[in-house]
């Protein structure tokens, strides 16, 4: 059976959760941690996208839908990451909020946001997610740890 | 790196002593030891992995520029064999798929441009879209990316974006042949209606330059260069449509992997055999990606000329030359006293035919393909010429950057774009762009010593230094 999605955006800022950033040559590292592998999963989205923009003033007025099928964690975080770039890209948006539900094999998830204003803050932009260095894994203290290079 | 691992073979080319079981073919280091001291160590083990590969012909190599990359390092050129089992890998083109640069010769001098930069740089910066959502002039139907796919600069040309001209000087004559838009997609098509004539973000910019000091006169002259003469110079790629073949392919390359027992020491090292069918659909999805770039360049080519034809009425803007530094083409290379017809991956390497080159057409057939060497917002560029040698050495291949000595991560702690922006001002250049953030990670001090990739790629006998540019205005993603 397929998950669920949240009809409205969950709030940030989950306690337990966050994001680094390490070096990359040429591009961007993210390191990101959750209690949960999905709270990682989303911290690695919010890392993404707080690289093209202040995420602070973006508004959740639009929604993007993004599902599939992966049973290998590291490419589930590959998959995640660049079809919300992918929805963003084609949206001429930029998302603030997710939301993802995992249930076997099956991912379903979210990206709310908005199309570029003129007044918001520009970063610089994250055209996808890379295989290198790409890894999720629960950690000894039994938190979802996820790392991955994107291209810039 | 550390250069104790490495031995020398002369000045500029090092190698790794390996046993013939670590390896299918030897591996070649371009580069002073200075320029090998400030490499990644990621670098060697990225090349060494790519040596590994089925189907090489050796030696894989790495450009006086390189840095660490996905799968092959940024810099790193090897040649393959589909006869012998050779193969194609995304990682070895790049995601930013015929990523290259464009140069534009104009008739006018410094003196010409200096009363008006202020004003000239805000009408290039308000011509060409730039950066993260920013979309382009001219979105397209999906019926004319199509067109666009097989028609490269060539489809450009013949809806108003530019002349013939432009076609001739440029690699493949503007059209790659052999595209495959079905093999593309739809979503990269979708990515890609609003994102033609578009600059991007990153180390992606236009620059105006002015011939700073000349190298080699008689080249400079064929080539249509002279003292303190302006040019236009655009660096930027297939934009979002080729980096979501490169996403596509990449992950269908891996989940492939199992059915032929295949096991890759880095997944973004994922490849197919050439001869394979997936193979076959990458490289028709590539080629469409070579002619989406192709006809990007072309687009801001023309906007350029427009905002200059505002400015300095009807002017004669012709093209140096249009190459590209992500690919994956097929050649014809003589190696060890045979012609062999190989694919040869440049991920960051600009391709350098040497003179007498049957793709290459006057005054290129004389003087050897014009290669660029972009520079970073304060620092000069490098147009140079292949050279006769380059083929045995590095398959007619050559630097095609300064190469990032500092990661963006680390350039953000150092510098302030906004205090960047007013340091280079005071230095003569106008740095356009609507992130900060964006112009602190790409700070010239981020960057290689550019003149020093330019003489160790003259050393090395990979392309030979023509003329030296400076920057006067660059508009940045």
């Amino acid at each position: 059976m397929p998950p669920t999605r949240p009809p409205d955006p969950p709030e940030p800022g989950d306690s337990g959760s966050s994001y680094s950033y390490f070096k990359h040559d040429a591009d961007i590292g993210i390191s990101a941690w959750g209690k949960t592998l999905e709270e990682a999963f989303i911290q690695t989205a919010e890392a993404t996208f707080f690289l093209m923009g202040d995420l602070a003033e973006v508004l959740p007025r639009r929604r993007i839908d993004v599902r599939f099928k992966e049973e290998d964690l590291e490419l589930a975080l590959y998959q995640w990451i660049n079809l919300l770039l992918t929805e963003a890209m084609i949206g001429e948006m930029i998302l603030c909020r997710f939301s993802l539900i995992r249930r076997n094999d099956f991912w379903e998830g979210s990206g709310w946001g908005e199309a570029w204003r003129e007044d918001l803050t520009r970063g610089i932009e994250v055209k996808g997610a890379t295989m290198t260095d790409l890894s999720v894994r629960k950690s000894g203290r039994g938190r979802w740890e996820t790392r991955l290079i994107v291209d810039v | 790196m550390d250069v104790g691992r490495l031995r020398k073979i002369d000045d500029t080319r090092w190698t790794v002593p390996l046993a013939s079981h670590e390896t299918r073919a030897p591996v070649i280091l371009f580069g002073t030891e200075s320029l090998l001291s400030t490499m990644d160590d990621k670098v060697l083990e990225q090349i060494l992995n790519t040596s590994r590969l089925p189907g090489i012909v050796g030696p894989a190599v790495t450009m006086p520029d390189a840095h660490w990359g996905y799968g092959f390092p940024i810099g790193g050129v090897a040649a393959f064999d589909a006869d012998e089992g050779g193969v194609i890998s995304a990682g070895g083109v790049g995601f930013d798929i015929s990523c290259g640069i464009r140069s534009l010769r104009t008739p006018l001098t410094s003196k010409q441009i200096e009363p008006v930069i202020g004003e000239l740089s805000e009408a290039l910066f308000r011509a060409i879209p730039a950066g993260v959502g920013e979309p382009g002039h001219h979105p397209v139907t999906l019926k004319e990316l199509d067109q666009i796919m097989k028609g490269g600069a060539g489809w450009a040309v013949r809806n108003g974006f530019g002349t013939e001209s432009d076609l001739s000087r440029s690699e493949e004559n503007g059209t790659m042949e052999g595209a495959n838009p079905s093999a593309v997609s739809d979503k990269a098509k979708e990515r890609q209606r609003n994102e033609m004539g578009t600059l991007g973000s990153g180390n992606h910019y236009l620059e105006i330059q002015v011939v700073e000091h000349l190298e080699d006169s008689r080249t400079a002259a064929m080539f249509g260069l002279f003292p303190d003469q302006v040019l236009i110079s655009i660096h930027c790629g297939s934009r979002g449509f080729g980096h979501q073949i490169g996403t596509d392919y990449l992950l269908r390359f891996v989940k492939e992997a199992p059915k032929h027992n295949i096991q890759f020491p880095d997944r973004e090292l994922a490849y197919a055999p050439i001869r394979s069918a997936l193979g076959q659909e990458y490289i028709g999805a590539m080629k469409s990606a070579i002619n989406v770039a192709l006809a990007n360049r072309q687009i801001l080519t023309h906007l350029a000329r427009e905002v200059f034809k505002r400015f300095f009425g009807d002017l004669s803007i012709e093209t140096v030359y249009d190459l590209s530094h992500n690919t994956c083409k097929e050649e014809v290379h003589l190696y060890e006293g045979k012609k062999r017809r190989l694919w040869v991956h440049r991920k960051g390497a600009t391709r350098a035919f040497g003179p007498g080159h049957p793709a290459l057409s006057p005054p290129f057939l004389e003087t050897g393909q014009p290669v660029f060497i972009g520079g970073s917002m304060g620092t000069g560029s490098y147009i140079l010429a292949g050279t006769p040698e380059s083929e045995a050495l590095s398959f007619s291949s050559a630097s095609h950057g300064a190469g990032r000595a500092m990661s963006r991560h680390e350039a953000l702690k150092h510098w302030n774009g906004r205090s960047l922006v007013q340091d280079l001002k005071a230095k003569g250049i106008v740095i356009r762009s609507r992130s900060m953030r964006g112009v602190a990670e790409e700070a010239p001090g981020a960057y290689k010593s550019i003149e020093e990739v330019g003489r160790a790629t003259e050393l090395a006998g990979l392309a030979k230094r023509v003329a030296y540019l400076v920057p006067k205005i660059c508009v940045k993603g």
